[in-house]
């Protein structure tokens, strides 16, 4: 479980975030939605610690991240998978490569156990046939995967997702956003996904957090976004003629 | 004072860089990848240069040394000592500033903007540990080894196209280069280029480790990276001509 408590944060004197509570839960796919600018991924680098606090506290499973020395933090750390949006697959090393790596700095494993377990991550996501190949070589569902694969490699308890299917066509985003709420409930882990996907919202949203301007502005689950009548939320979740569509036959 | 600014991020960068390794076989194989690159990568082009170098102060030593006064094996001398005190040490470290300085400033800057170098910090391993301590320590390994080899050729191209032009004969020139030589002028050479290699290394991947934006910012620090390990590099020849010769 992770606690943001009453966090805020400004660049060169500029709010951009403001006083976020919330609690992201184990075993539930958590997601942060928003507006473009909105503070999402400036809350995201809060969270993993990229970028400083002005105030709160950000408290994974009771330890308190920005209270703890460099090593404190650094244990933490080795507990969270992170994917980025553009994947942040080493360039200069291959697909297996990319998900031994961080067995091979943090585990004492032998050159076969860090190979097995590397086969078996990239199986679990459904990529086969491709340990050979760079990154330049993957196509942007294929890099999503690795990095998928490369972040439950040292067996995380904390996911953390930056616009897991930007980019990606409905079908493959579908098949990430499956594979992001499998492994939540497979490992039991803390998953945080920032998205401006409606359909990821309404597919795996367990809890969901509404951002808007740097505050937050609703909390709840898939069901209670539909029937909201808060105006920002409406104008954010039906800016779509699909959508507007589909609340008029749900209504 | 933005000097000053830079000055301390930059030493804090080194700092970090020099923290304790999260593995240490991990960077022990890192060192050994880098000095390939930045090493072994280089042979070709600091071969090329010395040889040429060498040919040219032979031609213009012999040219300028048309006094009858003046014996011809100080064609020899002359390109022993300019090659070992400041050809081969300077030079190839400005010309390896600009190809390795350009190389680490793109790769790291490039890093950064695609989010490699938040992976690594996410995952807990520290980024400018595990990819600037390689490159400097590679650096000042492998640096020493690119400046006697260069000496070497440089000499030896000298001698060839000396012997090929008609200005120098055999015998002279063998004379001229093992003439009152002082191996202290080696030693003098290797700390310049030890001293050369740190500043190739680690200026540049300062410079990519702090790059914001995109592709444009990328070549702004490769440009910025090479720019200032050379006026740097320059400095201290001057700084350590002063204090190891004077």
């Amino acid at each position: 479980m992770i606690e943001v408590n009453n966090i805020s944060k400004s660049f060169h004197g500029r709010p951009i975030l403001k006083d976020i509570r919330f609690t992201f839960e184990t075993g539930k796919t958590n997601i942060i939605i928003g507006e473009s600018g909105s503070g999402k991924t400036t809350l995201l680098k809060c969270m993993v610690g990229l970028n400083e606090i002005d105030q709160g506290q950000i408290l994974y499973d009771g330890r308190s991240f920005f209270d703890l020395d460099f090593k404190g933090k650094k244990a933490i750390r080795k507990e969270i998978g992170m994917l980025f949006q553009g994947g942040a697959l080493f360039d200069s090393k291959t697909v297996e490569e990319n998900v031994v790596f961080p067995l091979s700095m943090f585990t004492d494993m032998s050159e076969d156990e860090k190979r097995d377990r590397a086969n078996f991550c990239l199986q679990r996501v459904n990529l086969n046939n491709a340990n050979k190949l760079f990154p330049s070589e993957l196509s942007g569902g294929m890099k999503k995967r690795v990095a998928i694969a490369r972040a439950i490699a040292v067996q995380p308890k904390y996911l953390f997702c930056d616009e897991p299917n930007s980019g990606l066509d409905p079908k493959t985003s579908i098949v990430i956003d499956n594979l992001i709420k499998e492994i939540t409930q497979e490992y039991n882990i803390t998953t945080i996904v920032i998205t401006h996907d409606m359909n990821s919202v309404i597919e795996i949203g367990d809890n969901i957090m509404f951002i808007y301007k740097g505050e937050k502005w609703w909390e709840g689950n898939k069901h209670e976004i539909l029937r909201t009548n808060n105006q920002e939320i409406c104008d954010f979740v039906y800016a779509t003629e699909f959508m507007k569509d589909l609340k008029e036959k749900f209504q | 004072m933005r000097v000053f600014y830079h000055f301390g991020k930059y030493f804090l960068l080194i700092k970090r860089a020099f923290g304790k390794p999260e593995k240490f076989s991990v960077y022990v194989g890192r060192i050994f990848e880098e000095m390939n690159i930045l090493g072994v990568g280089s042979l070709g082009i600091v071969a090329i240069i010395s040889v040429f170098m060498g040919a040219v102060i032979t031609i213009q030593s012999a040219f300028n040394f048309e006094s009858p006064l003046i014996p011809l094996y100080a064609v020899g001398v002359a390109v022993r000592d300019s090659m070992i005190l400041e050809f081969s040490p300077a030079i190839v470290s400005l010309i390896l500033a600009g190809k390795v300085g350009s190389s680490i400033a793109s790769e790291i800057g490039t890093m950064r903007v695609t989010e490699q170098i938040d992976a690594l910090e996410i995952m807990g391993i520290n980024s400018a540990g595990y990819l600037v301590l390689p490159k400097i320590i590679a650096s000042i390994l492998f640096n020493p080894i690119l400046v006697i080899f260069s000496m070497f050729l440089g000499i030896l191209g000298g001698y060839v196209f000396g012997l090929m032009s008609g200005v120098v004969t055999d015998y002279e020139y063998i004379y001229g280069i093992t003439y009152e030589f002082r191996p202290y002028n080696v030693v003098y050479a290797l700390v310049k280029a030890a001293v050369f290699a740190f500043i190739i290394a680690s200026v540049p991947a300062y410079h990519g480790y702090y790059t914001s934006g995109g592709a444009l910012e990328v070549g702004r620090s490769s440009t910025k990276g090479v720019v200032y390990s050379s006026v740097l590099i320059l400095a201290f020849d001057l700084i350590l001509t002063q204090l190891l010769l004077a």
